[in-house]
């Protein structure tokens, strides 16, 4: 028996979760940092730093063997005239930011944590707050190395295996495993973003501010007030930013991070709606108002949730859900007001709801950004009472052709995703191609695809 | 510093490898896989400002070729001023008490390979003007165990052995540093129980260069334990008798 084949056999299991820590898989995880198939043909799906909310990175069975490959996040080379990295794909885009933002160079696309891996980057086809302008990470992409399931190592590219790598791309680990990434890194002036925040009074107004800032700004993003009602549907701030010249960022210097973390599941009635609504008015009254201009650190801009290690831990132990979808231009501000009134009359409180506008779809099978306008919001999960609400909100997305982001889903069924998703056919074709007895699958694929638990 | 490094390709070595190589610490990697040696250099030449990251083979087990790997970091670092070990073998103790084999080898890693390395080494650097000796032995050494006396006894013997090297050869220049992790999310420990106040590799890392920057002789990462290990070293034997741990 070989060396993996004898660990991933004496693996402990334990608990497993996503971000939104719900639901609550078991697991054996292989975290050796050598990412390899075990012999013998047993499924497995790859996890990185447990960033995805939903059941994208849990075993397709209860005690199945997840490859955790946070371990594996040597670089293997970095050009710095074109900016071109070569890593493996369990390096972090912290571990890019620590090493490469002092000398100048930036990841092309961020989500809101900086806590992901490379190849759940490429795996889930992240998207920033520059999609408008930029498209997703996949974009910057040059080559990706997997282990198919027949265990052999495969490169592929836009041009190289093209159709494995443009279905590996949003396909969430199930094309094989991501072993080693080949990317573009954003060459930046400094650390520090000029921001400018400006108070909206409602949806309308949202989208007309996210067009309008669209051509100068590279980065674009509004907040909404949830619980804002009737007139005030969509109210919230509208944030701009970009990347500051050193004049600007002159003489500033970047704060040593104090990492907070909540140590303690929060007692379950802390986020109840009147704790929400107080939350989300001040949050408006703060940034809300005329517009404001100032310059800050990048990690506030991008990632002010990364500096609460575990916040997680505040909806409690009963976990939480994360829901989000892009809708088409086409479909306008209507379906969106629909959304957040459905949200508001079931009182599923949110911390925050986000809204960007998206810039065209890539080529990318599974991607989930498309030209349009999405919207993230999270809520506590509340049993059937939650599920029910998101088939509803599923319905109103498919029926103006929208779709959900997998990185954040737990709850969509099969037949709803099937008709967000216009090129699973092709998909399908193609893994079925490299992987026709389905290896790897995850607790997600057996929900969406049917895949065997 | 010009360091040859045992162990730099994972766990708690990559990450102190990656932290000298950040600070501008030239490096030369030792082990037994070439490939991963090479993996690692090229890691660390780009975290680093020091290229290129070299390499060259050495195997605890194989006392024979220490001369020889030393010869090799030598020559690349033009005179190397530091060593530092955090390679070695680990083993359940259950596994170790079934398999007479895997526990002589382990045997034969952690304590005869490394103090003879670190002897050879240390011998060197004085006949230079002086250096640092940096090897990771375990709080598993500082009392025994039922749970992982085999393991333990390695590291306690690697600890008094690095005391007595740090004892014989600090007036001619050489420092020696004896690491004493306790447990650390690696590799290494993967799969086992993690008990309270278990550490970061990147913070052990922090904290045994914060010790060779102030010629520590030892160092407990994450720091708790060195209270933690007080309390153990104390317990009477009675009560060691007792308890399951």
């Amino acid at each position: 028996m070989s060396e993996a084949g004898a660990r991933a056999r004496e693996l402990p299991l334990e608990e497993l979760t996503g971000w939104g820590r719900h639901p609550v898989g078991r697991a054996r995880v292989d975290r050796s940092g050598t990412p390899a198939l075990p012999p013998g043909g047993e499924p497995v799906i790859a996890r990185g730093l447990g960033r995805a909310y939903g059941d994208a990175a849990l075993p397709a069975a209860p005690g199945g063997l997840v490859i955790e490959h946070t371990r594996a996040d040597r670089i293997l080379g970095f050009d710095g005239d074109s900016g071109r990295l070569h890593c493996e794909a369990g390096l972090s885009l912290a571990d890019i930011l620590k090493v490469f933002l002092p000398r100048g160079w930036f990841p092309p696309v961020t989500p809101g944590t900086r806590f992901v891996t490379v190849g759940a980057c490429v795996a889930c086809d992240v998207h920033g707050k520059n999609h408008h302008r930029d498209g997703s990470f996949g974009q910057f992409v040059e080559r990706l190395l997997l282990v198919t399931a027949d265990g052999k190592r495969v490169a592929c590219g836009p041009t190289l295996e093209r159709e494995l790598f443009l279905a590996t791309v949003g396909g969430m680990g199930l094309t094989g495993l991501i072993v080693e990434v080949t990317l573009r890194l954003r060459r930046v002036e400094s650390p520090w973003i000029v921001l400018e925040t400006v108070g909206v009074e409602g949806l309308e107004a949202m989208l007309a501010g996210l067009k309008r800032s669209a051509d100068d700004w590279p980065y674009t993003v509004g907040w909404i007030d949830c619980l804002a009602r009737d007139h005030a549907v969509g109210r919230g701030i509208l944030m701009r930013g970009r990347h500051a010249t050193p004049m600007e960022a002159a003489g500033r210097r970047l704060p040593r991070g104090f990492p907070l973390t909540v140590p303690v599941d929060a007692p379950e009635w802390l986020l109840n709606p009147l704790f929400m609504r107080w939350f989300n008015y001040l949050y408006y009254r703060l940034h809300g108002g005329a517009l404001k201009r100032r310059v800050v650190s990048y990690d506030r801009f991008f990632y002010p949730l990364d500096a609460v290690g575990q916040w997680n831990r505040l909806y409690g132990r009963r976990g939480f859900l994360q829901y989000q979808c892009v809708l088409p231009r086409a479909a306008g501000a209507a379906p969106l007001a629909a959304i957040l009134e459905r949200l508001g009359a079931a009182g599923a409180a949110s911390f925050l709801a986000v809204i960007k506008d998206c810039g065209p779809a890539s080529d990318a099978y599974l991607s989930f950004p498309m030209e349009g306008t999405t919207l993230a919001l999270d809520m506590t999960y509340r049993g059937a009472a939650s599920l029910a609400l998101i088939h509803e909100l599923n319905a109103v997305v498919i029926a103006h052709g929208g779709r959900v982001y997998l990185a954040k889903d737990a709850v969509t069924r099969a037949e709803d995703f099937a008709r967000m998703m216009p090129r699973l056919a092709e998909w399908r074709a193609v893994r079925d191609r490299w992987d026709p007895g389905h290896r790897f699958r995850s607790a997600q694929s057996v929900r969406l695809l049917g895949d065997r638990a | 510093m010009k360091v040859a490094f045992v162990g730099a390709t994972r766990g708690m070595g990559r990450a102190l490898a990656r932290a000298l190589a950040e600070r501008g610490d030239a490096l030369f990697l030792l082990g037994r896989d070439a490939a991963e040696l090479a993996l690692s250099a090229r890691d660390l030449e780009a975290r680093g400002p020091r290229a290129p990251v070299g390499h060259a083979p050495l195997d605890l087990g194989r006392p024979a070729g220490f001369a020889d790997a030393l010869d090799a970091a030598d020559r690349a670092l033009g005179g190397l001023d530091a060593l530092v070990v955090t390679g070695g073998a680990f083993g359940r103790q259950e596994e170790l008490a079934a398999d007479p084999a895997r526990l002589a080898a382990l045997l034969e890693v952690n304590f005869t390979g490394t103090a003879v390395l670190c002897q050879q080494a240390a011998a060197r650097l004085a006949t230079r003007g002086g250096g640092l000796i940096c090897a990771f032995s375990s709080v598993a050494g500082d009392r025994a165990r039922r749970g992982n006396y085999l393991y333990g006894a390695s590291k306690a013997g690697l600890s008094v052995f690095l005391d007595g090297l740090d004892l014989a050869y600090r007036e001619r220049g050489v420092r020696v540093l004896c690491v004493k992790p306790g447990f650390v999310r690696t590799a290494m420990t993967a799969g086992l129980p993690v008990p309270p106040f278990a550490g970061e590799p990147v913070a052990v890392a922090a904290a045994v260069v914060r010790a060779m920057d102030r010629g520590r002789h030892q160092v407990y990462a994450p720091g708790i334990w060195r209270w933690i290990m007080l309390v153990i070293r104390a317990l009477p034997r009675a009560v060691l008798r007792r308890v399951q741990f």
